[in-house]
């Protein structure tokens, strides 16, 4: 594998590092009476928001439809995503280095379905807590669930909600068009070596 | 009819000044009232310029002293909208000030607990000669103190008493960097420099016996504080107003006083004799030199010194038992006197720093004094005698000229930074503009009534801000719809941006405004705080979250620690109070939201309610005189369900076996909104 592929393959692995510091995925809350907005940042390690009470703002409105609390606590993948991050970053350095092209795919395809499988873990999370409703709520509306939008925006009572992937998604994003990329460029050059 | 008006009003300026008077008599006509013939003379695009669209935000804060009320109300300029009254020196019910634990001991004084005051100046802190929105610091009147408001969260944290005053007018005057905050008693009283307080005298020693002080306030450089540096004993007169100078004359500090005649009684005729009273010239910097070189003595005193912590929300009164002062007579070249005509009121010092004029209430002219002028007369020894050791000067040895007929009654002056000065007229009830170099009136505009203090933003500092002119006037009368014997106060906005006065608008104020400053919005607002942190909260019986409730007895008090977060107090049933214990409910609002607070009222207090700002703890003391169950509820509607914000405390008789017991919700794990996120 060329040098070149190699390092991009490096910076490919090294973008995961994006997840240490900007969230995966943002929900935006929009009502009359917030003109601040609240937005709900998810990252892989920690939950955060646009001030460091977002938590408790989010669980105030959302006791009210009896929502259960979110708390950082809930969720074990908080603990041990960063792990799983950092072990794609260091197996797709390792794969850079020894620049095997089967490594680079196998790696690829791993990352792509480990992120599948993160938004879909997300959307349960999503689905569990829109319908997973204290039935003494003190606001009840017939057949109503509170499933946030996984990707873009649904009004929900006063609160129209968006949500969309963030920076640190970027970082995943790019990861797997840059590995993909090495893969597919480093193609012909062991064609003729 | 409407439509006419509407019509009439719109071509008005376009058909000139004639129509547009007839416009305004139409309009007066349509009113149908007596009165108000004066509306007509207010141009047609006034409401535009003072109008700021729902959701948009003035350009000003203005800060209105509220006199008998001892508060300060806060209008946004040029709507002259109500933005807040911050309570001072007066008990504010509507949110505990005054009446919960833990403010009570900001109105304590010597006298005890003093839950009233006259308000009179408000004076924002200054930094270079500007002021930078940091503190607004005032006087209180009857019992002498000088508080300091926060200008982030816009509450009283502070408040000196002032000993040696009565009745503290002449005050609070800051220095061009907040060196010194002044303040000037109004009575001279009997002050014997051997016990703390004020001494006995018979009202016939008036003249040998009565002192004034002018109090020197420092800023604490370790905790920031305000701190009583030094007093200076002066002639026994009264001293009314005072102004700082700026520029060449930025170490000076000018004071006009009355009743040089050193009468006791009917001083209306008494104080009002002598031809010339004395504008008083104080050198602060070279004072503050003497004390800080042995020069002051010390006597005994007595004074309360008030702070609220920012952190616990409690105020602390600490008494302090000793002033240092200064005599003039021992202080060479520290104080003198320029003899001013009669009786003088406001003394404004102009932009420049070189003009000083005295507005002598009951003098035919406006004087102006020049302090290059009085700065070689202190060279060339131009005295004219001297009163208690302090140099008089020659009238005409330090006065630059006099304003001919400015009108009746000049009370107050400022200043547009254009070489214009603005008058009050009370008398002849009129604003006059005048250029200060060649003392000449340019315009009149009539004001309604009786103006007392006007106020350009920033007119008092090195820089006016000269675009808009607030005047405050004492008599209202048909100003607005009549609301009975007890009328609100009325004040003006006048655009001055242009040669002639334009009048804008009438508002009501709350009490009685004396004095007023303004500040640039954008000086203010961004540091304004939203909610306090639960984090930072160190109230000693705070509670942070709602599993740390309780309930206790010691003897005959129980404690209750509670929590309001939307929509429900925890505990909210409380058993086990029995007939004339004190309760005490220490309620801290667990919100971390802006615009979130909880009131908490309970049935039967004696007191107030206690309204909890986000992430505070506020204390209200109970006492139930009979058996019972008692609701206690929010009183601010915070949400949806604020209704159902409510709880009951039993009351059982007296020795009765009911123990103490509390609870929130049937089921255990704690309701959904728990505060600790972390």
């Amino acid at each position: 594998m060329r040098i070149y592929l190699r390092i991009l393959m490096v910076i490919a692995a090294l973008s995961l590092g994006t997840l240490f510091f900007f969230p995966m995925w943002k929900i935006y809350l929009e009502a009359p009476q917030y003109p601040e907005g609240l937005e709900l940042h998810i990252w892989i390690n920690k939950l955060g928001g646009s001030s460091d009470h977002v938590l408790q703002n989010f669980n105030i409105l959302n006791h009210y439809i009896g929502m259960e609390a979110i708390h950082p606590d809930s969720f074990a993948e908080l603990k041990y995503m960063p792990y799983i991050v950092i072990f794609f970053i260091m197996t797709g350095v390792l794969a850079g280095i020894l620049g095997k092209r089967k490594l680079v795919l196998y790696w690829v395809i791993l990352l792509a379905i480990a992120g599948a499988a993160g938004i879909a873990d997300f959307y349960l999370w999503l689905h569990k807590f829109g319908t997973n409703l204290d039935p003494e709520a003190p606001i009840k509306v017939p057949g109503m669930t509170y499933i946030p939008p996984l990707l873009g925006h649904k009004a929900l009572l006063n609160f129209n909600a968006l949500s969309l992937p963030a920076w640190g998604s970027l970082g995943i994003f790019l990861a797997i068009v840059i590995g993909g990329l090495v893969y597919l460029l480093s193609r012909r050059k062991t064609y003729f070596t | 009819m409407e439509v006419l008006k509407q019509n009439l009003k719109r071509i008005a300026p376009k058909l000139g000044f004639i129509p547009m008077l007839m416009a305004g008599a139409m309009l007066q006509g349509c009113g149908g009232g007596e009165g108000n013939q004066k509306s007509g003379t207010v141009d047609s695009d006034a409401a535009a310029a003072v109008y700021v669209p729902p959701g948009q935000h003035d350009e000003y804060y203005s800060f209105l002293s509220g006199g008998f009320n001892g508060q300060v109300s806060v209008y946004g300029l040029p709507s002259g909208r109500l933005l807040k009254v911050i309570p001072v020196f007066t008990q504010f019910a509507e949110n505990g000030y005054g009446y919960n634990e833990e403010t009570k001991p900001m109105l304590m004084t010597s006298h005890g607990f003093v839950p009233w005051d006259d308000l009179h100046h408000p004076k924002l802190s200054r930094s270079d000669g500007m002021a930078d929105g940091k503190y607004l610091y005032v006087n209180g009147n009857n019992t002498p103190r000088v508080a300091k408001v926060d200008l982030t969260t816009f509450e009283t944290v502070e408040i000196m008493e002032i000993p040696n005053s009565a009745g503290n007018h002449c005050s609070p005057y800051p220095t061009n960097n907040n060196e010194y905050i002044l303040a000037g008693t109004r009575f001279s009283v009997p002050i014997n420099t051997d016990k703390a307080g004020m001494g006995d005298a018979s009202l016939s020693e008036y003249k040998d016996k009565f002192r004034g002080s002018i109090s020197f306030i420092k800023t604490n450089e370790d905790d920031g504080h305000m701190e009583l540096d030094f007093q200076i004993l002066v002639p026994g007169f009264d001293y009314d107003l005072a102004n700082g100078g700026k520029g060449p004359s930025g170490d000076w500090v000018f004071f006009t006083t009355y009743n040089t005649e050193k009468s006791s009684t009917l001083k209306e005729l008494g104080a009002s004799q002598n031809d010339r009273d004395y504008l008083a010239a104080i050198n602060w910097k070279l004072a503050a030199k003497y004390a800080a070189e042995g020069k002051a003595h010390e006597m005994p005193a007595n004074y309360y010194h008030n702070t609220m912590d920012h952190n616990s929300h409690i105020a602390k009164s600490t008494v302090k038992k000793s002033v240092r002062y200064l005599l003039p007579e021992e202080c060479p070249g520290m104080m003198y006197l320029i003899p001013a005509p009669k009786s003088p009121h406001g003394i404004d010092v102009d932009p420049t720093g070189e003009y000083m004029v005295v507005n002598g209430k009951l003098a035919a002219t406006l004087p102006v004094f020049s302090f290059s002028k009085m700065q070689q007369a202190i060279e060339n020894k131009d005295f004219d005698g001297e009163v208690n050791g302090i140099p008089v000067f020659k009238y005409e040895s330090v006065l630059y000229g006099e304003v001919q007929e400015p009108g009746l009654g000049p009370l107050h002056t400022e200043f547009d930074g254009r070489g214009n000065a603005y008058s009050t007229m009370f008398v002849s009830s009129e604003v006059v503009k005048w250029n200060v170099k060649d003392l000449q009136v340019l315009d009149r505009m009539p004001v309604y009534y009786s103006p007392g203090h006007l106020m350009i933003p920033g007119g008092d500092t090195r820089e006016p801000d000269g675009k808009y002119l607030v005047v405050m006037n004492k008599i209202t009368k048909d100003r607005y719809l009549p609301t009975g014997p007890e009328l609100l106060h009325s004040a003006q906005l006048i655009d001055i941006s242009g040669d002639k006065m334009r009048m804008l608008l009438d508002f009501p104020t709350l009490a009685e405004p004396h004095y007023a400053q303004a500040i640039q919005a954008d000086k203010v607002a961004p540091n304004s705080v939203k909610f306090f942190k639960l984090d930072e909260n160190t109230h000693p019986e705070a509670v942070k979250k709602e599993s740390d409730v309780s309930v206790t007895r010691q003897g005959r008090t129980v404690k209750v620690n509670m929590t309001s977060i939307r929509s429900h107090f925890t505990p909210d049933n409380i058993e086990g109070v029995q007939v004339g214990d004190t309760v005490i409910f220490h309620v801290t609002n667990l919100e971390q939201d802006w615009d979130v607070p909880h009131g908490f009222a309970i049935m039967g207090a004696n007191n107030a309610e206690t309204l909890i700002m986000p992430g505070a703890t506020q204390s209200l003391r109970w006492v139930p005189k009979q058996e019972g169950v008692y609701p206690f509820y929010c009183t601010d509607f915070c949400s949806a369900l604020h209704q159902e914000m409510q709880g009951y405390v039993r009351v059982s008789p007296r020795g009765s076996n009911v123990p103490i017991k509390f609870s929130t919700g049937e089921k255990k794990p704690v309701p959904p909104a728990q505060a600790s996120v972390n």
